[in-house]
């Protein structure tokens, strides 16, 4: 068997409304029962993955739909897969496998929207504890959604039915009679595994199963049946009665983030997440979701609490903060260099973000500080990992260490770096090979050990590393340092080329003239130490001067990796400079010949 | 530091001033609940400390809740001032208040939180370090500006933010004195005109000597400490969020 398939379940049928509804168990009944519904054109075994993860933890239990794997199909066809009956479904398989708790539910595709409806309508109240939706909206809230564009279309209103509009082409397509079918059971039916490969970038795993075209063929009743007649007639009083954890994949070719823009009206407790990744989230990212639904789960077990990566604090709020919260809540970030500067002010903002955070730097003090106040503003978890980036051995040592007891990396900061300035000829060999030892080569090992967890993992992930302006905007004070940044810049650039197939963004990121210690520590090459101390407090006033908060460059790594930016300049000068190295680089060569004011 | 006649009574003054000042800043701070705003809180310091004698002050009393603890996106001193914001659950807040009584200063800085909060405890624990820190370099006789630095260097080390930075000329600390008593005790901008005389009297008798009543990063300051009571204020801040602290000594 390959794991596309559901080891280890315990399997019966539930004999419901004139079909027979294969159901598969996992896990200690005696625990709280998680009930994984599937979407279209798909079988039960499409939650395998996420099944395995859950089934530690809880009753996990799932169920072909009508018409779908091992599943009979109600006859006739046409009439017998409205959402009231597949609401009988649903309560039949509650009932035989959680006669006295409510359960969780989780739908993914038509699965949510079956599960909408079942957590919408009056008869289940009671039955639902909690319901995480994936990728389906509901009917009703959809047929509200465009009836309030259509009366008032204001020109953005209209570009998003016209946007929602262009991405629901398939539902159009499966309203037609009879093609359909014939295409399910022919050509599109045997290519359809490997379009999934291709387009959605699924693992070719064993899944989709050999029940597919039949699954495809039944399910196109799902929409003949339903979406006519919800989308023209919603229902005005379709509020959840459970609480309701909203994931939301920002690259669905099908739905758009914007259906769920008013979702606050139908839903009194609702928890927003967004993941980086297409449609079948539950191929793609079965560890994000897990954790994310055992999260849920158990915030809903204990009534009044708050999910603790999702919580939010009584200061700092704004939209950016919230999408910052949705997105990275509960995500593993490693941040090098954390013990200063950029560093410590990014671990702090994705520690506000909920994440969970490991804070490493060769001052094991300063990382062990940056993770306990990590703790106390929000971090599900922080530790402080006291590690040297240049030495290799000691890297190999912390990606083991990291894996083996905090998990994978979804977030790997490469920060770490030093200053260095002076002549070229004042440079000596051994100021070069300390520069690029951290500078570069802290990156390389970062991005080698790291990204190779990350792309082994195969669920995405995202690696930002801190270039500088330096890296574009050449200068004669700096020569040694403006090599290592451009070298990460570079470096950045052709690891974004490599990765982009396999989900994982990578971010360059140029800071420019920012308020940290890195110039209270430079090296300045060539001068004698009362000079060099003389010249560091000099630069530091500067850049104190300029004050331009790290915090903000924090911010702006955040954005980068929640936009999946390529090089991402920062300050104002920063952002000319890179305009100016398109545009005009010789005036950049000439600003590259002044002589700094130290 | 100094001696004369009568040192020991004065100093009791000022302990007995500061003592008010900090039970007004409880009793305040009992009665806040969610829904105060700042302007409230301010006035119910004036009212508490105008009922118990206090007739001039160094300044008014201010009130800072939430992120204005920490004066994000403060660019003018008007920005000091009690606005509307309204205390919620779980937000900090800072009472600040200067009251002159019998002719003697204080200046107080009291912080806490609306419902318990692990990350103001770091706060004023670390606090604790400045504190210590202060001392012991004003005994070594430092020039008050490296202690200054070191102060910010320390802050910088343990995470924070230097807030009191954004405070007029980015003091830390300014000397207090003793204050003529009047029947009409005007204020100019939040701050009592008696005293602001004796802060410009020290300033031009500083200026001659080479040192200044103003404790800050800049070179006015850089000298030995000069002896007198010093109210001093370390502010941290940290992601919106601020503490501080004042303490005085002779």
């Amino acid at each position: 068997m390959g794991s596309g398939q559901v080891n280890g379940a315990r399997e019966r049928f539930v004999r419901t409304g004139g079909v027979e509804l294969c159901v598969a168990e996992l896990g200690d009944a005696g625990r709280p029962t998680v009930l994984l519904v599937h979407g279209y054109p798909d079988s039960k075994e499409v939650w395998s993955e996420v099944a395995a993860r859950l089934a530690e933890h809880f009753h996990v239990v799932l169920y072909d739909v009508r018409g779908h794997g091992r599943s009979t199909a109600p006859a006739p066809l046409r009439g017998g897969f409205t959402l009231e009956k597949l609401t009988d479904d649903f309560l039949a398989v509650a009932d035989a496998v959680s006669p006295d708790a409510p359960v969780h539910l989780v739908g993914h595709d038509w699965g949510s929207v079956q599960a909408w409806e079942f957590t919408t309508v009056e008869r289940t109240r009671g039955r639902i504890a909690s319901f995480t939706s994936i990728s389906g909206p509901s009917l009703d809230h959809f047929g509200h959604w465009i009836k309030k564009r259509m009366t008032r279309p204001t020109p953005r209103k209209v570009g998003q039915l016209l946007g929602q509009g262009a991405k629901s082409w398939y539902v159009y397509m499966l309203h037609t009679p009879v093609l359909p079918e014939l295409a399910w059971r022919g050509p599109l039916g045997k290519q359809w595994p490997r379009l999934l490969r291709r387009v959605e970038k699924v693992p070719g795993d064993g899944y989709p199963t050999s029940s597919l075209p039949s699954d495809a063929a039944h399910g196109a009743w799902l929409y003949r049946d339903n979406v006519r007649a919800r989308l023209r007639r919603p229902r005005p009083d379709a509020r959840a009665h459970a609480p309701v954890q909203l994931i939301t994949p920002t690259g669905d070719i099908f739905l758009s983030p914007q259906l769920y823009d008013e979702l606050e009206r139908w839903v009194p407790r609702l928890t927003r997440r967004t993941v980086a990744a297409k449609h079948w989230v539950p191929r793609t990212r079965p560890d994000q979701l897990a954790s994310w639904i055992r999260e849920f789960v158990i915030s809903a077990e204990a009534p009044g609490s708050v999910p603790a990566t999702a919580r939010t604090e009584p200061v700092r709020k704004g939209r950016r903060a919230d999408a910052y919260a949705q997105r990275f809540g509960g995500q593993l970030v490693l941040v090098t260099g954390a013990a200063s500067g950029i560093g410590r002010a990014t671990a702090f903002a994705f520690a506000e973000a909920g994440a969970r955070v490991v804070a490493v730097d060769r001052d094991g003090e300063g990382a062990a500080r940056t993770a306990e106040l990590a703790g106390l503003i929000g971090a599900a978890e922080a530790w402080g990992e006291q590690t040297d980036v240049s030495d290799e051995a000691a890297m190999e040592k912390l990606a083991a260490k990291v894996a083996a007891e905090y998990g994978i990396v979804d977030v790997l900061v490469n920060n770490a770096g030093i200053g260095l300035s002076g002549s070229f000829f004042a440079t000596t060999p051994e100021d070069w090979k300390k520069v690029l030892d951290v500078n570069l080569w802290g990156v390389i090992h970062g991005c080698r050990l790291f990204g190779a967890q990350m792309a082994g993992r195969g669920q995405g992930g995202h690696i930002v590393n801190t270039a500088s302006a330096a890296a574009y905007q050449p200068s004669k004070a700096l020569p040694a340092y403006a090599t290592s940044k451009a070298a990460v810049l570079m470096l950045s650039e052709c690891l974004r080329a490599e990765l982009a197939g396999q989900g994982i963004g990578v971010t360059a990121v140029c800071p420019g003239f920012v308020n940290t210690d890195i110039t209270a520590t430079a090296r300045f090459a060539g001068v004698d130490a009362a000079e060099e101390k003389r010249r560091q407090k000099r630069a530091s006033r500067l850049y104190g001067l300029r004050n331009y908060p790290p915090e903000k460059v924090a911010d702006a790594i955040l954005h980068a990796v929640l936009t999946d930016r390529a090089v991402v300049p920062v300050t104002p000068e920063a952002r000319g400079a890179h305009l100016m190295s398109r545009f005009t680089p010789k005036a950049l060569r000439a600003i590259a010949r002044v002589e700094p004011p130290l | 530091m100094s001696s004369g006649v009568g040192v020991d009574a004065r100093l009791r003054g000022f302990r007995q001033v500061q003592a008010l000042a900090y039970e007004c800043a409880e009793a305040v701070a009992a009665q806040l609940t969610p829904g105060v705003t700042e302007r409230e809180a301010a006035r119910m310091q004036r009212v508490w400390l105008r009922e118990r004698g206090v007739r001039d002050w160094f300044h008014l009393p201010f009130a800072w809740f939430g992120d204005r603890t920490a004066f994000v996106g403060f660019k003018v001193p008007l920005q000091f001032f009690p606005t509307n914001r309204v205390l919620e659950e779980g937000m900090p807040y800072i009472l600040d208040m200067a009251p002159v009584f019998n002719g003697h200063t204080a200046d107080i800085g009291y912080s806490g939180c609306l419902g318990p909060n692990p990350l103001h405890d770091k706060l004023l624990d670390d606090l604790e370090a400045h504190r210590e820190l202060i001392l012991a370099e004003v005994r070594e006789r430092r020039p008050l500006r490296e202690i200054y630095e070191d102060v910010e260097r320390l802050m910088q080390r343990q995470g924070y933010a230097n807030r009191h930075r954004a405070y007029p000329f980015g003091v830390i600390a300014h000397k207090v004195d003793r204050v003529k008593e009047r029947r009409f005790n005007p204020t100019v901008f939040g701050f009592g005109t008696q005293s602001l005389k004796g802060l410009a009297s020290d300033a031009l008798h500083g200026h001659r000597d080479g040192w200044s009543p103003l404790w800050s990063p800049y070179r006015f300051s850089d000298h030995p400490p000069q002896p007198g009571l010093w109210a001093v204020e370390p502010h941290l801040g940290f992601r919106g969020r601020a503490r501080s602290s004042r303490s005085c000594w002779w």
